[in-house]
């Protein structure tokens, strides 16, 4: 038995005075109805967030959440039930609630837990525990302190330190039985500044599932430097473009195109029910050869890293689309067994409140050989579009925006005048068999993707070298 | 499974632990205090395909108290309300109060302002969390959808829900307020397909009272009615023409609004309404009103969270702005009194130059009507709009045939000046209620042919 199950044990099921055995004898009455899978998830999260505004740390939070969640799984039916208490009577309670999606039956005896023993894949240390609370302020003033510095245009500057912390213990009658203990940081500056009557915001932001003491000594004064360089861009941006053109992406962050364009409809719910575009599409071309799509929730320390998913199951590297070819889908256990799949480790829950479902982790495209200097070069007119604010998309008619908050246009080459945001819409399997140059420069996201599904929030990472899609419509004014 | 449950039969145990938490607080040196426990007890069924799919209970309580050593603010919540976890929990609000930085704006509202009568809102109409009942509405609305049109092949299901919750607030002023609710929904999301592909949307109901919702039928015949008519959408040519919002896309443009108008957005100065207080904004039949105390709407109360009395007003009256959304904090940032609006607005209801839907699509020939927006693309400090878009285009006077893939881009200044005119359809499925919306001239891009 590994040492995170013996430490998430201590944690989640000693002080409520429940034994592992206590825990098991629940497995088997959740299924005791003749359920295909009976589950239990346990969590502990404490999180602290501190908030600077006009130069001042002026609030602070600390929230701690502990909860429990019954799972009964029977064919597609799902039975679920959550206490926010960890307790033999919310236990009891919960596990009679969610197996009463199969009625009648008494107890049944379940596979012996055995113990998933995946080499961790991030930092597990308690970042809040890392470093004092003077530390913790300094680092926010030294934020807005260096976005002063830097531009007398800076009107306001926003600083916000976010740390997570939660462990989690999963069994199920399977066998599945893993714990993990997964740290959350991350570092958000955003700054207004003013020329005439003229006003525009920047943000920066990073982090990751790693300690606060990871990151270089320059951090806070870096993500400064960014949002007020991204601010000033604007202030000389002129109006966007309207109508379909050339599009040049640039590596990292705009990433968030494969996770609208081609993830969710890939994700194994869908899929399984028929409801998404990409829906009975294995083997076949829907990306042009140019684009090979992963997800891997195994990158160290990465924002949508873990080790094992929120049902147990390690993570992997999962090939979605290989030179063009759709070759699989994102599953969790329910839609793996569904589907005679295997599970992927991508079953994710926002919180023990929740259920899981296919969700992806760090998602994006490998690079190619092209000098990202000549993908500019090879597009006459176009938009050469940097940051995004975030994305949506339809899985069904694969439909999908993303919203450009840093773009340039392209004439005759070359990157020219700064333009206004707009947002970019297209169809995720049109838009990716136009991708017809990919760069030789992979790069991933600094740490701030938040994936919503159905309700639920969750980290994710995206990422991807230089792209030239060849045609995609631009949502400005200038028609 | 069926359970009786009267959450407020919990208001008192839950106000004894607010009140437990506030002498917690000060036993432990706070020098003022307020807190918020609340409960939330409910079900939720959902159905796919005339099979049922899922049964969740869920019943949460949790706290969160502020804490003020001074002019130092700390704030700390949990989900644990075992006496070691709250004694922790007020712990290390005052932990975290030692650590921040005076500011004269942080405390309480005054006292004068808390709230006295607390009028019932008729916002509690409990009905058994009974399974097999949300289940047969399930079933048949679902079942309505697959019947209305051949087209309709596929479902996302559709879901029945029911809760109740019961919220208590109080703060070292001797506030103490009890606000229980009832909530219950269903909702259906269809796929209907032909040769050109598939499409989805849904229809949902939701009331304070189960007797208010619409039928499980005239739901899923709506939500079938409204996916079919997306069947073979097609590209807009991109130009300028007149833009109708429906009444749900309409809602994202009061939220626009009421947010530029807030303390917040208004002390950052990160609003495209900056310092527009009795500036003329929008056109001049234009209102934008707040009703805290209509009787069974989602968003009436009678107190905001910091206690205060909520009152009706208008923030945009006659097209000028005549108050912005203020809670004490962000008042005394601006050297206003607060508004009744910390947590929010109550009921925000937009109204205007009211024709029917067919006079608003007449007026407007030639134009795209908007059912469905998607993306981020709005710049809250400059106002910047460009938003995903489908719907419908609107030739002579009628709708055409469905567009979709378009973007749709201006200014909300100069949108909010160009509403020609509003529906006399309100949408009252929400905090923000808003009919639908005429803007003579936006920018339209697709990758259609012009014609």
């Amino acid at each position: 038995m590994s040492a995170l199950i013996s430490e998430a044990e201590r944690t989640l099921l000693e002080p409520a005075g429940l034994s592992r055995q206590d825990a098991e004898r629940a497995l088997g009455r959740l299924v005791g109805t003749g359920a295909d899978l009976g589950e239990l998830f346990l969590q502990h999260r404490v999180s602290e967030s501190w908030a600077l505004e006009d130069g001042i740390v002026k609030d602070g939070a600390f929230s701690l959440d502990r909860g429990l969640g019954a799972r009964a799984l029977s064919g597609e039916r799902t039975g679920a039930a959550y206490a926010e208490d960890i307790r033999p009577e919310g236990l009891a309670h919960a596990v009679e609630a969610a197996r009463s999606i199969t009625r009648a039956g008494g107890e049944r005896q379940v596979r012996a837990l055995a113990s998933t023993e995946a080499a961790p894949v991030h930092d597990q240390g308690n970042p809040i525990a890392a470093l004092g609370e003077r530390a913790k302020v300094a680092l926010l003033e030294r934020a807005d302190q260096a976005a002063r510095r830097m531009d007398n245009r800076v009107q306001q500057v926003n600083v916000r330190l976010s740390l997570n912390f939660e462990t989690m213990l999963v069994m199920a009658t399977d066998g599945a039985w893993a714990a993990d203990a997964r740290p959350l940081v991350r570092l958000d500056v955003s700054v207004i500044v003013a020329e005439g009557q003229r006003r525009e915001r920047g943000f920066a932001g990073g982090g990751g599932r790693r300690s606060l003491l990871s990151f270089s000594h320059e951090w806070p004064e870096d993500l400064a430097e960014e949002a007020v360089r991204c601010a000033l861009v604007n202030l000389d941006a002129v109006d966007a473009p309207a109508g379909p053109m050339p599009v040049v992406l640039a590596p990292g962050w705009p990433g968030v195109l494969l996770h609208e364009a081609v993830g969710h409809g890939l994700e194994g719910d869908f899929n399984r029910k028929g409801s998404s575009a990409f829906a009975n599409r294995i083997g076949e071309q829907v990306a042009s050869a140019h684009c090979t799509v992963i997800d891997d929730g195994t990158l160290p320390n990465r924002r949508g890293s873990l080790t094992v998913d929120d049902e147990g199951t390690p993570t992997e590297p999962t090939v979605l689309i290989e030179n063009g070819i759709l070759k699989g889908y994102m599953q969790d256990k329910l839609n793996a067994r569904l589907t005679g799949a295997a599970a992927t480790g991508n079953g994710r829950r926002q919180s023990y409140a929740h259920q899981p479902m296919p969700r992806m982790t760090n998602t994006f495209m490998q690079p190619g050989d092209a000098d990202p200097a000549e993908i500019i070069a090879a597009c006459p007119k176009g938009v050469y579009a940097v940051n995004f604010g975030g994305g949506q998309v339809d899985i069904t008619s694969g439909r999908f925006v993303f919203s450009a908050t840093e773009a340039y246009l392209i004439e005759n080459g070359k990157v020219t005048r700064p333009i206004r945001g707009a947002t970019l819409i297209g169809n995720g399997p049109e838009v990716m068999t136009r991708v017809s140059m990919v760069g030789n420069d992979l790069s991933l996201d600094p740490g701030v993707g938040v994936c919503g599904k159905d309700g639920q929030s969750v980290p994710v990472g995206v990422g991807q070298p230089t792209l030239l899609v060849d045609e995609i419509t631009i949502g400005g004014t200038a028609a | 499974m069926r359970q009786d449950v009267d959450i407020r039969q919990q208001e008192g145990e839950l106000t004894g632990l607010a009140e437990a938490i506030m002498r917690q607080a000060k036993r432990l040196g706070a020098a003022a205090a307020e807190v918020s426990v609340s409960e939330d007890i409910g079900l939720t069924v959902k159905v796919r395909k005339g099979e049922l799919e899922t049964l969740e209970f869920h019943a949460d309580r949790s706290f969160g108290i502020a804490v003020y050593d001074g002019q130092r603010k700390g704030a700390a919540s949990t989900s644990d309300s075992s006496e070691g976890a709250i004694e922790e929990t007020v712990a290390r609000a005052l932990g975290i109060a030692r650590h921040t930085q005076d500011d004269p704006c942080h405390g309480l509202a005054d006292a004068g302002l808390m709230a006295a009568r607390l009028p019932d809102l008729d916002l509690f109409h409990p009905a058994p969390l009974d399974t097999d009942a949300a289940l047969a509405a399930a079933l048949a609305c679902e079942a309505q959808g697959f019947a209305t049109d051949r087209r309709i092949v596929n479902s996302e299901g559709a879901e029945a829900a029911r809760s109740q919750s019961c919220v208590v607030y109080g703060n070292s002023h001797g506030f103490m307020g009890a606000a229980s609710t009832t909530s219950h929904s269903l909702s259906c999301v269809l796929i209907a397909e032909d040769g050109n592909g598939m499409q989805r949307d849904y229809w949902y109901t939701t009331h304070r009272n189960p007797a208010a919702l619409e039928a499980p039928e005239a739901v899923g015949r709506t939500a079938a009615e409204r996916t079919a008519a997306r069947l073979s959408p097609r590209k807009v040519a991109t130009g300028s023409c007149p833009v109708l919002f429906s009444p749900q896309a309409a809602r994202s443009l009061a939220g626009h609004v009421i947010g530029a108008l807030s303390g917040g957005a208004q002390y950052r100065k990160a609003s495209f309404l900056l310092d527009a207080l009795d500036a003329e904004v929008a056109s001049p039949h234009l209102h934008l009103i707040e009703q805290p105390l209509l009787p069974g709407r989602l968003g009436s109360a009678s107190f905001d969270g910091d206690g205060v009395a909520t009152a009706e007003k208008a923030f945009i009256d006659a097209g000028a702005v005549r108050s912005y959304m203020l809670s004490a904090y962000s008042g005394r940032r601006l050297g206003l009194p607060t508004t009744g609006n910390a947590g929010g607005v109550h009921n925000l209801l937009l109204t205007g130059r009211t024709k029917a839907f067919k006079a608003l699509l007449k007026d407007m020939g030639r134009g795209l009507y908007v059912t469905d927006l998607m993306g981020t693309g709005v710049n809250g400090v400059t106002g910047d709009y460009s938003q995903g878009a489908a719907g419908f285009w609107v030739e002579g006077g009628e709708l055409a045939y469905p567009v979709h893939e378009a973007t749709i881009a201006s200014n909300l200044k100069d949108m909010l000046r160009q509403v020609a005119a509003v529906g006399d359809d309100p949408d009252e499925r929400g905090n923000i209620i808003t009919p639908s919306v005429l803007i003579e001239t936006m920018t339209v891009a697709g990758g259609g042919a012009s014609s």
